[in-house]
């Protein structure tokens, strides 16, 4: 069993080792790097997709039970990811009853899972903001004689700089999740393996020039989405207000 | 920029209405006529009611008692009604946007929605400011759009509740002028106000109003110089209402 000397050594000859891969492009990384960012970025679309107008429904319906199913999103965005995996193993699986897609095993399977997981989280919050706003503009709406559709597309449209928040707060979920992707996506190698599987598959074997490397990647392009969203919201708020 | 004369929407009839949120009454046997001519001014202390009456007028708040019509129907889709709030929200997009938004509500095509932005704009002395953020613009010049705003449905009445509360005397001033201005244009202004200099600057009609009842009501000239009730005669004073 190696010391911690040796572990610590290790670790800092991987800095070198992973800088190197980044800066060379490896094509074994960046493949890596693109499923990754095709998967989450696909489930922050298709979780706003129905996140959105799910907490904009939320926001501005009354219905008996409305308390307890905002409790209920609110406690989602807790879900833990492995739950979430088993659920879906279960449901994509050969005997499940969605195991006739033959999805199990795919990046389409981690994308279902990370949308499960993501979902609540912006719903939840895009409920929050668009009933802040809803309070604000309520009058006005209804003077203008507005009806409940475009109601809602207004809200929708006149919060998109805040509900850019939301969105990346869900794509902070997905881009660091890995406990259900790699339950159903498996982990292989040159199809379902990303950042964040591969970071935990090098590490048990040991590879931390590897696993260094990629949470360098996945730190910058988090940080990098950030700053583009937030780059976007300073400019839209500058000329919408 | 036109401004058709008053077709259905007047005469507003108050006939004995009460209005009550939860137990508390807001409004009760409000017995009331707004029609065609110069502004009507709503006066009175806080907690009077001039909010909750303008915006029972507009259709915002059914009668909980009593009956309100609008050129004899009970309608309350607010066609050729229009509100401005005393604190009036700026949607999140341009000042032009905002004008925009509301002829788009109205139904006007796309094609014309341009030019009368700007005519609006312009009534309003916003020319100049359309693309600036409806938010960052000024008290006075928010005032101003809401105005505007409101003017899109080319309104045969329009409430106004308390537009000049938080502005100087220059902004005070430019929505008067604009208060004169759509009135020489045939629109009925319904407006509340807390200063007696505006309301005797600018009313046809008072209506005084104390604890969601109407006190008294009339000519403002007659109002100001022979007040019928002691709360009347307080009120023009100064001194407070019991």
């Amino acid at each position: 069993m190696r010391d911690l000397a040796d572990i610590s050594g290790t670790a800092m000859n991987g800095d070198v080792s992973a800088l190197h891969l980044v800066l060379s492009g490896d094509p074994g990384l960046f493949a890596v790097v693109w499923l990754s960012l095709e998967v989450s970025l696909s489930a922050v679309l298709f979780a706003g997709l129905i996140g959105v107008p799910a907490g904009a429904f939320l926001a501005l319906t009354q219905f008996r039970g409305r308390e307890g199913v905002i409790v209920v999103l609110n406690a989602l965005m807790g879900l833990p990811p492995v739950v979430v995996g088993l659920a879906i193993f279960l449901l994509l699986s050969r005997s499940g009853p969605l195991g006739s897609w033959g999805l199990l095993f795919t990046p389409q399977a981690m994308v279902i899972a990370q949308t499960v997981l993501v979902a609540p989280i912006i719903a939840a919050l895009s409920r929050q903001t668009i009933e802040d706003l809803w309070v604000e503009y309520r009058d006005e709406l209804a003077a203008m004689n507005i009806g409940p559709v475009t109601r809602i597309i207004t809200l929708i449209w006149d919060a998109r700089f805040s509900l850019v928040t939301a969105l990346l707060a869900g794509f902070g979920r997905a881009a660091a999740e890995v406990g259900a992707i790699i339950i159903v996506g498996g982990n292989i190698d040159g199809f379902t393996r990303t950042m964040t599987t591969a970071i935990a598959l090098e590490t048990s074997k040991g590879d931390l020039p590897l696993a260094i490397g990629l949470g360098i990647v996945l730190i910058f392009i988090v940080i990098a989405i950030n700053a583009l969203a937030w780059a976007a919201r300073r400019a839209g708020e500058r000329y919408a207000g | 920029m036109t401004m058709r004369a008053p077709a259905s929407e007047l005469p507003i009839v108050f006939t004995d209405v009460a209005i009550v949120a939860g137990d508390v009454t807001i409004l009760d046997g409000i017995n009331l006529f707004f029609s065609t001519g110069l502004p009507t001014i709503l006066i009175g202390p806080n907690g009077a009611g001039k909010t909750t009456l303008l915006r029972a007028a507009m259709g915002l708040m059914p009668a909980s008692r009593g009956r309100i019509t609008w050129g004899g129907r009970e309608t309350s889709e607010p066609v050729r009604r229009a509100i401005m709030f005393q604190r009036p929200a700026m949607l999140r997009r341009s000042a032009a946007g905002n004008v925009g938004y509301a002829l788009a509500a109205a139904g006007m095509p796309r094609g014309e929605r341009k030019t009368r932005t700007a005519d609006l704009l312009a009534l309003v002395g916003l020319q100049g400011l359309e693309a600036r953020a409806a938010r960052r613009l000024s008290g006075g010049e928010q005032q101003r759009l809401a105005l505007a705003r409101a003017l899109v449905r080319d309104p045969a009445v329009l409430f106004l509740d308390e537009p000049t509360a938080s502005l100087d005397p220059y902004a005070t001033k430019a929505i008067e002028d604009i208060v004169r201005a759509v009135t020489t244009r045939g629109v009925k202004v319904v407006m509340s106000t807390h200063d007696l200099g505006q309301a005797k600057r600018l009313a046809g009609d008072i209506v005084l109003l104390h604890r969601g009842r109407l006190i008294e009501s009339g000519p403002a000239k007659e109002f100001f110089e022979m007040p019928r009730t002691p709360e009347a005669g307080k009120f023009i004073a100064g001194e407070l209402l019991d």
